[in-house]
């Protein structure tokens, strides 16, 4: 079954990347949206069905962390799945993006082989 | 180690085995390319005049200042193109928020190597110049640590300066070196 992605990273170049490394881990992709921040991503989220968000941290306007927060506090979106990939590889920082509900969390630079790894045991 | 025991030699050591690190890192996991670095000096003061493609990224924290990549257009060219699989000829907006990006990483993976010595850092949104003749100067700081990396032929470098957020214990990394010194 095709899963809708949303990938969120207000780098181009990485919303690129992953799409990349998506189809290359196998993932059964339906449509893939892409946000550059936390307010186009929950925007995103009012208007499609997501299966599955991979989100960066560090962002303008809105960052993944307050992103987070605010998809596991909404009761329509609580259930998705929310992978954070980012540089930030501190154990504090992993910490709290699991406490606040991540699923995974993926540290830059990261290979088609880690984000399948990681996507094993979210998606069946 | 925490902020308060770490010196300023300390520092400069751990910030060169940091950015080698870092950027071999980045270059082998993202780009599949091995870079080799080159002998890291201190530089003080201002930086240039420059031309090319010049990538600044912020770091806050108990030691703050600023990381940044530069690189000639072409070879700036040829990390995006290995970035994205895409043949770029001359720098336009993806060129930049590649660089941006592998900045990011990079310099965000250093310090992430820093935090385990001195506590939590953060780090800014990177700021890519494109443009010839420009001079950089890290504001409250002497000292940038320059590590060169041969890239066909050609040589990128990966620099950051660094000041104690408590400046008065122990001053700047740089102020201890004189411009060009050389280590290791």
């Amino acid at each position: 079954m095709a899963l809708d992605v949303l990938i969120v990273d207000d780098s181009a170049a990485i919303r690129k990347i992953l799409r990349r490394v998506l189809i290359q881990a196998e993932v059964p992709l339906g449509d893939v949206y892409e946000a550059g921040d936390g307010i186009e991503a929950l925007e995103c989220l009012k208007n499609n069905s997501v299966g599955l968000i991979f989100s960066d941290i560090n962002m303008p306007n809105m960052d993944g962390i307050q992103m987070l927060r605010e998809i596991k506090a909404n009761d329509l979106w609580k259930s998705i799945p929310v992978v954070m990939i980012s540089t930030e590889g501190s154990q504090a920082k992993v910490m709290e993006a699991v406490s606040l509900g991540a699923n995974g969390y993926v540290r830059k630079p990261f290979t088609a082989d880690q984000i399948k790894e990681k996507l094993a045991g979210i998606i069946q | 180690m925490t902020s308060s025991t770490i010196t300023i030699q300390e520092m400069q050591e751990l910030l060169i085995h940091s950015v080698k690190k870092s950027t071999a890192n980045v270059f082998s996991t993202m780009l599949g390319l091995d870079v080799e670095a080159g002998i890291a000096i201190t530089n003080s003061g201002s930086q240039g005049p420059t031309d090319g493609v010049l990538s600044l990224i912020g770091l806050t924290g108990p030691w703050m200042g600023t990381g940044s990549i530069s690189c000639s257009p072409q070879i700036a060219c040829k990390i995006s193109s290995a970035l994205l699989l895409t043949e770029f000829g001359a720098v336009d907006e993806e060129v930049l928020d590649a660089i941006g990006e592998i900045t990011n990483m990079v310099i965000g993976n250093v310090k992430t190597m820093l935090e385990e010595k001195v506590g939590s850092m953060g780090l800014s949104i990177p700021t890519v110049i494109f443009g010839r003749n420009f001079l950089t100067k890290c504001g409250g700081s002497n000292g940038w640590t320059v590590v060169p990396f041969q890239f066909d032929s050609e040589t990128l470098l990966v620099q950051v300066c660094l000041i104690q957020n408590d400046a008065g214990k122990q001053g700047t990394v740089g102020r201890l070196h004189r411009s060009g010194t050389d280590h290791e």
